[in-house]
């Protein structure tokens, strides 16, 4: 994210970070999950699964910050996000600036 | 609150396949996934909004019962691991009645389809409205039949095709929130699928609520209205709702007529408060017996 200007806790502002799990076979290729990720995480993959759809994979692992929105918005329950235990810092974040 | 963290507890203990749960396995039924709703129906959604309410809501599980009908959403009852009831076409309200007569400790909540419950079941919803009967419906309206083929619904949009109407429906849709409001429920909102975390938060609201509460969920339904009426699948229809739904609080539900490919007014349109009908019964009992049923 950009700043105008530094806030001053910016070193104590921690990032949570997600870690998505799918359920690949569970899948019907919605898109929902890939189209409303705020941070546009998953990707639809071009591999079939069990039933031929085609599932979505985890593009950029390292972006996705523990929303839940995937997990809400899947009709199937086959994605769900756990938080990771390594919180980032918010200036990583700060420098690499907005998409 | 002691038996629910251990019941918890007993079936997070068995994994799923590749060790991972998923963090409603504790409400529905995974055992029996994939469902049978077909890709991009919305029906899934509002199920992980009520899973996601009872939980947010904190109601305890063994004190709560689903009861749904026939259809694409009278499914929903086999999907969740609650005391839930499968019934005939139309029915739910009337099972739902029962069991909340027979039983005041149980929260029931009716959750089904427009075509279950707004047309077979037409009756039975305005009467549970007007008696007030304590419960949470669920109406999750596709605006079509869509488990037997297509055929043209209650909800139907004037104009839209379906398969019994392939010049374009000449019948004027029923305005689900304003059928409410007029028989009198308690607390009536409406939101489609997009809308997820209002829609939690509503449904949490809505079963914390003493008396009949009805909750309109608009969902897609990529195989037939979508597909008949030439709209895409339904993630078009998730766009749709993204551009043309507007959210107004308290609006008069006489203003909610939904049209086709119009604007959808959203939001959460009556809460009021009116005794239920067993606290009604019980003060018409203790006064003509000097004596009541257990409290409702």
């Amino acid at each position: 994210m950009k700043f105008w200007r530094k806030p001053l806790d910016l070193d104590k502002i921690k990032i949570s970070c997600g870690e998505i799990h799918i359920f690949k076979d569970r899948c019907k290729g919605c898109a929902f999950c890939v189209e409303y990720c705020p941070k546009d995480v998953l990707e639809m993959s071009e591999e079939f699964n069990i039933k031929g759809y085609h599932p979505p994979y985890v593009k950029n692992p390292d972006d996705c910050l523990e929303c839940h929105l995937c997990e809400m918005l899947c009709p199937e329950f086959a994605i769900f996000v756990t938080l990771k235990e390594n919180e980032k810092p918010a200036n990583v974040t700060a420098e690499k600036g907005r998409k | 609150m002691k038996a629910k963290e251990t019941k918890t507890k007993e079936i997070q203990s068995v994994p799923s396949k590749k060790g991972e749960i998923h963090p409603m396995e504790n409400l529905l039924r995974m055992d029996r996934m994939p469902h049978i709703w077909c890709p991009s129906c919305g029906i899934g959604l509002a199920v992980t909004a009520f899973a996601s309410a009872l939980e947010k809501a904190n109601i305890d599980p063994d004190k709560i019962s689903i009861v749904s009908g026939i259809g694409c959403t009278g499914r929903v009852a086999g999907y969740v691991k609650l005391d839930s009831f499968h019934t005939t076409h139309g029915r739910p309200i009337a099972f739902g009645t029962g069991i909340r007569v027979a039983n005041p400790k149980i929260k029931v909540v009716v959750f089904s389809g427009d075509g279950d419950l707004i047309a077979i079941g037409g009756n039975h919803f305005i009467h549970a409205a007007r008696r007030n009967i304590d419960m949470l419906v669920v109406c999750v309206n596709n605006f079509i039949y869509a488990m037997t083929g297509g055929q043209v619904a209650p909800t139907t949009p004037l104009a839209a095709y379906a398969t019994t109407s392939p010049y374009g429906c000449v019948e004027p849709p029923f305005n689900i929130p304003y059928i409410a409001d007029s028989s009198g429920a308690v607390y009536v909102a409406r939101w489609t699928t997009l809308h997820i975390r209002r829609l939690i938060n509503s449904l949490a609201e809505a079963l914390q609520k003493k008396g009949f509460s009805v909750v309109e969920v608009i969902s897609p339904c990529g195989m037939y209205y979508s597909r008949i009426n030439k709209l895409g699948d339904g993630l078009d229809m998730m766009k749709f709702y993204h551009d043309n739904v507007e959210i107004r609080h308290g609006e008069d539900t006489k203003n909610l007529d939904i049209g086709f490919q119009t604007k959808i007014i959203c939001g959460k349109f009556v809460d009021r408060e009116r005794p239920s009908y067993m606290e009604r019964y019980n003060q018409w009992l203790s006064g003509v017996k000097g004596g009541s049923r257990d409290e409702g």
